[in-house]
């Protein structure tokens, strides 16, 4: 298992040298730069910025230095925009943010979907069932950026229990739309594959067997049917943390979060390359590190699998 | 008292199509350390009679009739009741070992939990008594090998650990849903000889379903032939095979293949299985019956006999 989680840890290397040449190739051959403007500058004006962030130079040697700076000194270079601002510093102020609130709708997600879909399984064709399905499609089919907006209008406007943007340094009054509106769809999606695969187990020889042995419902479920109905929950895992990631863009924009999502679209539209560039790796490496966990997790729950 | 008596057991399932009946008044006795084989081909309703008593039948089967155990009706009992005999009085093993064992558990977990359970051990006193029993099943090296998941076991070990897994608890009656057929020849010989050989230690009373007539005539007392959920003939295991009363029954005795007989091709019943959706009034075998008469399309035959019952229009003297 050590030499698997070694290995893997070892591709990501190569995945995220790709990942970085791909983004810089797509932003260099995009027209226009982060200096561009109405009214152009001076040829000589503009040299010496160029000269300042090394964009005068060959594109090879611009990747390269970007990846020994990244590399060697975990440096991610100065924004293009903030004169006064290294992207360091702008992920240091967006990412707790953004991995507060998205961590705890990864968590309610799995745990509120995980539970539905467990209590609809064991409940099929009554109308516990018919409720957990239809609360879920529900959800699945009201995107965040739809459920933005209509969670401000009852809670913010109608209702005034909760404000309707901001961080507020992460007081909990903040933090419960942005979860809801980030959570609900995956925690849909979640409750419909717990329960369509815990039916599944629950029809199994070896659930009938734990019938026969005369042990009561509840340790059938949790004891012998919850882990294997897990793993397509897991496999799910992987791309759920992308679409979270995606979805972080919009909660940030709609509920000025300030998080990383915010800093992501701001410099894509003002053509901040190195704020680009760190902000991707960050993602990519967490992508791949979040794949990796659901793999192990994998591995943990069914002995079949051995790497 | 009997151990266990079976009186008028009736399964139906309701599907989209319509209603199955599965078993139709089925009746039967069994002693203590009595073995019992139920016989029939594959949808003869043989394992749904099993599951019933252990109230085991999908969501949408419903039994009835009524069967007791040691004098306590255990047909409709409510699950909580239910699972103080299930394994601790009554415990099953199936057809096929590859699935019936949890994949994803350890062995010793799946073997420590019946006795913690019914029995109320600690967990390394279970785990002790696991071991000897994986043991009495003759799975060598018991004390490391418990540890492993079934996916590491052979089939025929498999099942051996499903039987020393139903024996935790000397229950007193075992039932045993087609416990070789998942296997090959040679196991399946091992198998038969370990079911037989726990009967004389620890007593215990076997329902052996199969459809192996071979192992039937080695193992069992009696026999109990089913067809289309309904008896056709029961008795004695030897008086059945020595003289078939059922022309059901004598099919079944032709069918096997006998290698002192040099017979040109495999001799087999002509005919398909019923349809347990539209069963017709009559005798179930009447449609692949040689020797049905008009009478057992409409009628169906009552079972009487004494010592031997068979359920056929036809005087014994004609099934031959």
């Amino acid at each position: 298992m050590t030499a698997f989680i070694f290995r893997r840890l070892l591709t990501a290397i190569p995945v995220l040298l790709v990942l970085i040449i791909v983004s810089f190739v797509l932003m260099f051959a995009a027209p226009g730069g982060p200096f561009t403007s109405e009214r152009p500058l001076p040829p000589e004006v503009m040299r010496s910025i160029e000269a300042k962030y090394g964009l005068d130079q060959p594109y090879w040697k611009q990747v390269f230095d970007y990846v020994v700076g990244v590399v060697t000194r975990f440096d991610f270079g100065p924004s293009f925009i903030y004169k006064d601002r290294t992207v360091n510093e702008i992920i240091a102020s967006g990412f707790p943010v953004t991995l507060t609130y998205g961590s705890i709708s990864f968590v309610v997600a799995v745990l509120v979907g995980v539970s539905l879909g467990v209590v609809a399984a064991i409940k099929q064709n009554t109308w516990i069932d018919y409720f957990a399905v239809g609360v879920s499609i529900g959800a699945q089919v009201l995107p965040n950026f739809v459920m933005a907006p209509i969670l401000v209008l009852v809670f913010t406007l109608w209702l005034g229990w909760l404000p309707g943007g901001g961080w507020n340094g992460g007081a909990w009054q903040n933090i419960i739309l942005p979860v809801v509106a980030l959570s609900t769809s995956f925690m849909a999606s979640i409750a419909r594959i717990t329960r369509s695969s815990m039916l599944e187990v629950l029809n199994t020889n070896f659930i009938r067997t734990a019938k026969a042995k005369g042990l009561s419902q509840r340790r059938i479920i949790f004891k012998h049917a919850l882990k294997p109905s897990m793993l397509p929950v897991i496999s799910y895992l992987g791309p759920a943390f992308v679409g979270m990631v995606t979805g972080s863009v919009v909660i940030d924009l709609y509920f000025s979060t300030g998080g990383i999502g915010q800093h992501f679209v701001n410099s894509a539209l003002n053509r901040d390359y190195s704020t680009i560039m760190g902000i991707t790796i960050l993602l990519g490496a967490l992508t791949i590190l979040m794949n990796l966990l659901a793999d192990i997790l994998y591995a943990w729950i069914d002995p079949k699998i051995r790497y | 008292m009997a151990l266990l008596d079976v009186e008028g057991l009736s399964v139906r399932f309701q599907t989209a199509d319509g209603e199955v009946r599965a078993v139709n008044d089925v009746s039967f006795s069994l002693d203590k350390g009595e073995t019992l084989a139920i016989v029939g081909e594959s949808g003869s309703g043989k394992s749904q009679t099993a599951f019933a008593m252990l109230g085991l039948l999908a969501r949408n089967g419903k039994a009835t009739g009524d069967v007791r155990f040691e004098g306590q009706h255990i047909l409709g009992l409510k699950e909580a009741e239910l699972n103080r005999i299930r394994a601790n009085q009554i415990s099953m093993i199936f057809q096929d070992p590859m699935t019936s064992l949890n994949p994803y558990l350890r062995v010793s977990d799946q073997m420590s939990e019946v006795l913690m359970l019914h029995k109320g051990m600690g967990k390394g006193e279970a785990r002790a008594e696991a071991v000897r029993m994986l043991d009495a099943v003759r799975i060598p090296d018991g004390a490391a090998r418990i540890d492993m998941y079934p996916h590491e076991f052979s089939g025929g070990m498999r099942q051996r650990i499903m039987i020393a897994m139903s024996l935790l608890c000397r229950p007193k009656l075992l039932i045993a849903d087609e416990p070789t057929t998942a296997l090959d020849v040679t196991v399946q010989a091992q198998i038969m000889a370990l079911l037989s050989d726990i009967q004389t230690e620890f007593g215990t009373a076997i329902i052996l379903i199969t459809h192996d007539l071979g192992i039937v005539a080695g193992a069992c007392e009696r026999t109990l032939v089913l067809y289309g959920g309904r008896v056709m003939e029961q008795g004695e295991t030897e008086a059945i095979f020595e003289a078939p009363r059922h022309p059901y029954t004598l099919g079944l005795m032709q069918a096997v293949p006998r290698i002192d007989v040099d017979d040109e091709a495999l001799a087999t019943i002509p005919g398909e299985p019923p349809d347990m959706m539209n069963a017709p009034p009559g005798c179930p075998f009447e449609p692949r019956c040689a020797l049905a008469v008009e009478n057992c399309r409409d009628v169906m035959p009552v079972l009487e006999g004494g010592a031997h019952l068979r359920a056929c229009h036809r005087a014994v003297e004609d099934v031959r």
